[in-house]
């Protein structure tokens, strides 16, 4: 046997401590529902308790080659626990957590299945494998009163990945409040191996406050009735498999994934954004049924398993590629892969450019001509002075508007300034004596003392931080009010005073 | 006879029938109620769950109802009195492992367990004598479920806003440790308090929850709440208290002790001589 995997060498351990205590019989491969002297051979099959483990969490694969006895607990429990941030629901659980405790067994194993309601339970619950052949899946023997523990037998005749769930009346809110996990059944000869296993379980949680309203939110039975489910989420809570809780691989690994449906109802478009399934165990059975699968569909209450090798570094985001599920309403996951990168699988970003758009023929046509006409425009523009210069009544407008943001408030609206400190710009000789002067002023500034309409002024104007449009305009409206001289300024002119500055 | 003219004799006839008839006794208290009990008045009760042949409707008579559930303090009473229901003297037959378990003692309620509150981790047999010792008895399923589906202003919770979603509230949180009192809760229409959400109770017919026709006495009495077929031949589907109702009450055993599970009494309007229930049998039962 190759056991180079620590769990299995464990399990190996494991086994072997009990085969050593058993009874020659476990041998017995498949015969378990036989009977010796009346007595069923169950009876004399080795004894070994099960690992169970909490999502995403998979107890190490089952290496002993015979049947065994193996003992099952779960206790269920109504706890308060996280839904999302601020938000908390009262979920009904097997183990404490949701999904319920992982099982695993091997196929002809004998179960003997306790199921222990916690003293503090509000209502009374049983269990529904689907691993399990006979009434109600095990929920026909384990109807179980709070403080109560019931007590079942089974075969796990069928191998493959099963649902197991709460089948009490109503049972879609026992499950909407979390009640469901999986079984696997491992076949004799096993599932093919790999290095990392993960259990996820998509399911509704139907709360009477919209997503993300906080506080601890009841269920909402009109809601569950119409299937309007404010929550879909992985593993029982928004977030729960992402950050630091997110699943952990390195490159070169191979990643196989339980995943299941709890429902209460809804089914999902599993996939892992970035990755290719190599392998699916279509609806969890045992033959690998599909090959390099992108989406695969998880119906309520049924289960998938997908293997596949994880090559390049980075985080793989699990989703419902329903996905207002995911994006909306919590369904997803990540799965962080560190290790060496591999540019000839991924490359990463090679390159970011600007992109002009390829479109149809017609729109490819389009845009050539577009680009045609718009040269042609600005030939017919620089040609024509009347054209590039604005009249100068729409430039007067142009440079009211830059007066009352910047020049106002000195001076003033009606252009008088303020006597002995601002000076006037109506009638104002010092202005019309100068055009290139005034363009200066509103460029750089102008500061010490000057004479303005015979009247002294000593004070520090700042630049202003306006353009040559701006500041063309601006003194042009303040030339043409307020009885100065008319002058008019243009772009032009206030380009040239400003590379004059330099 | 004119379609509409009969249509009318029909409905007239419906109604007269149908219609319960206004007697003292039956609408309203033939006398003043027993102390710590309240009067509800005749009506009918319609199962969640029934057998072709059973009634959509099953007539309830009038009778006296507990006001709340019977608590600590008077358990401990009765326990003084009638020494054979004690944790330590109870038979499993007649009590569980759990029975009473959170009490300090035979005699001693501990800090643990208020007084005022209601009495649970008690078997249904023990329920039943405590009645029969008050001169009572447990309410039967339907008369339960009768007084229980009174609102709080009206005689129909389901129609009053926010009734049904006040149970549902309940039962999505955990039962609190200790409990708070009986009786704190508002009454309903009837007068009757903590019908819902304080603690489950004891019926006298508990484990006829899921008997039908077909399967009465069988293993799987309870086989019809399972999943989706829980539904089948339900009264009203989205009735999720009364599916959870019965199926508390379908899990329980007469000796099962539960930590949620109360009980309150009821009487008969004319109750039988008194010399009857003060001799009752159940009281004397144990050996």
């Amino acid at each position: 046997m190759k056991t180079s995997h620590p769990l299995r060498r464990y399990g190996a351990l494991l086994n072997l401590a009990i085969a050593c205590g058993a009874s020659p019989l476990m041998a017995a491969e498949g015969t378990v529902l036989a009977t010796r002297g009346g007595v069923p051979l169950a009876a004399h099959l080795p004894v070994e308790n099960a690992i169970i483990t909490d999502a995403p969490n998979v107890p190490p694969p089952i290496t002993r080659r015979h049947a065994a006895k193996v003992v099952v607990h779960i206790e269920v429990r109504e706890v308060v626990k996280r839904l999302a941030d601020g938000v908390e629901y009262t979920f009904w659980t097997f183990g404490g957590g949701v999904p319920g405790s992982f099982i695993r067994v091997r196929e002809g194993d004998f179960v003997e299945f306790h199921l222990n309601n916690h003293p503090t339970s509000k209502v009374p619950h049983n269990i529904d494998l689907h691993a399990v052949t006979g009434p109600g899946g095990g929920a026909a023997s384990s109807f179980t009163a709070p403080g109560h523990s019931s007590q079942f037998s089974f075969t796990a005749q069928n191998p493959g990945l099963y649902v197991y769930h709460c089948a009490t009346a109503p049972v879609p809110m026992h499950i909407a409040n979390g009640m469901y996990g999986m079984i696997l059944v491992e076949p004799k000869d096993g599932y093919p191996k790999v290095d990392k296993e993960f259990y996820v379980m998509q399911g509704e949680v139907y709360t009477a406050g919209r997503h993300g309203e906080a506080g601890l939110q009841p269920f909402d039975p009109a809601k569950a009735e119409d299937e309007r489910a404010p929550y879909i989420v992985f593993n029982g809570a928004v977030g729960s498999l992402v950050g630091d809780k997110a699943l952990q691989a390195k490159v070169g690994e191979t990643v196989r994934i339980y995943f299941g449906v709890g429902g209460p109802n809804i089914t999902s478009s599993f996939h892992v954004i970035g990755e290719i399934f190599d392998t699916v165990f279509l609806e969890g059975g045992v033959m690998p049924s599909q090959r390099h699968v992108q989406t695969t569909m998880v119906p309520s209450g049924g289960s998938t398993i997908v293997d596949f090798k994880v090559d390049v570094p980075g985080t793989y985001v699990l989703v419902d590629h329903s996905l207002s599920r995911a994006f909306n309403k919590g369904a997803l996951g990540m799965l962080k892969v560190t290790g060496p990168e591999n540019p000839l699988i991924y490359s990463g970003k090679e390159l970011d450019e600007v992109y002009i758009g390829q479109a149809s023929d017609a729109g490819y046509a389009a845009s050539k001509r577009e680009a045609e006409l718009m040269k042609e425009r600005e030939k017919v523009i620089a040609a024509n002075p009347e054209v590039t210069n604005l009249t100068k009544e729409i430039r007067m407008e142009r440079g009211k508007k830059v007066y009352m943001t910047s020049c106002f408030a000195c001076h003033m609206a009606t252009g008088e300034g303020m006597p002995n400190i601002f000076p006037p710009l109506a009638k104002s000789d010092f202005l019309n004596a100068d055009k290139d002067r005034a363009i200066k002023a509103v460029l750089n500034g102008l500061s010490g003392p000057i004479v303005v309409n015979g009247k002294p002024y000593n004070n520090m104007m700042p630049p202003q931080e306006v353009s040559d449009d701006q500041a063309a305009d601006v003194l042009t409206y303040v030339m043409n009010t307020w009885g100065n001289d008319h002058g008019e300024v243009k772009a032009a002119d206030v380009k040239r005073v400003r590379a004059g500055n330099k | 006879m004119k379609p509409l003219a009969r249509l009318a004799l029909i409905l007239v006839l419906t109604l007269t029938v149908g219609a319960p008839a206004v007697r003292a006794g039956e609408t309203f208290p033939p006398t003043t109620a027993p102390a710590g009990m309240t009067f509800i008045p005749a009506g009918d009760y319609a199962p969640l769950l029934r057998t072709k042949d059973e009634p959509e409707r099953t007539p309830v008579a009038a009778y006296w109802l507990d006001i709340r559930p019977v608590t600590n303090a008077e358990f401990l009473e009765f326990v003084r009195a009638h020494p054979q229901w004690q944790r330590s003297r109870i038979g499993p037959l007649f009590g569980d492992r759990a029975y009473l378990a959170d009490w300090a003692g035979d005699l001693e309620l501990g800090s643990a367990v208020p007084a005022d509150a209601p009495v649970v981790r008690v078997s249904w047999f023990a329920a039943r004598a405590y009645a029969k010792s008050a001169g009572k008895r447990l309410p039967t399923t339907a008369e339960w479920e009768r007084a229980a589906s009174a609102g709080f202003t009206t005689p129909v919770g389901a129609s009053e806003p926010g009734f049904s979603g006040a149970i549902l509230a309940w039962l999505g949180r955990p039962t609190p440790s200790p409990l708070p009192a009986a009786g704190a809760g508002r009454p309903n229409f009837h007068g009757a308090r903590d019908l819902h959400g304080l603690v489950w109770e004891w019926v006298d017919d508990f484990n006829t929850a899921m008997t039908t026709g077909e399967s009465r006495g069988d293993t799987g009495l309870e086989r019809n709440l399972f999943c989706g077929a829980g539904a089948v031949g339900a009264r009203d589907l989205t009735d999720y208290p009364a599916f959870m109702r019965i199926g508390m009450r379908s899990s329980l055993q007469a000796n099962y002790a539960v930590p949620n599970v109360g009980f309150r009494c009821a009487r008969a309007l004319t109750p039988p001589s008194s010399d009857s229930s003060l001799r009752d049998s159940s009281v004397a039962l144990r050996p």
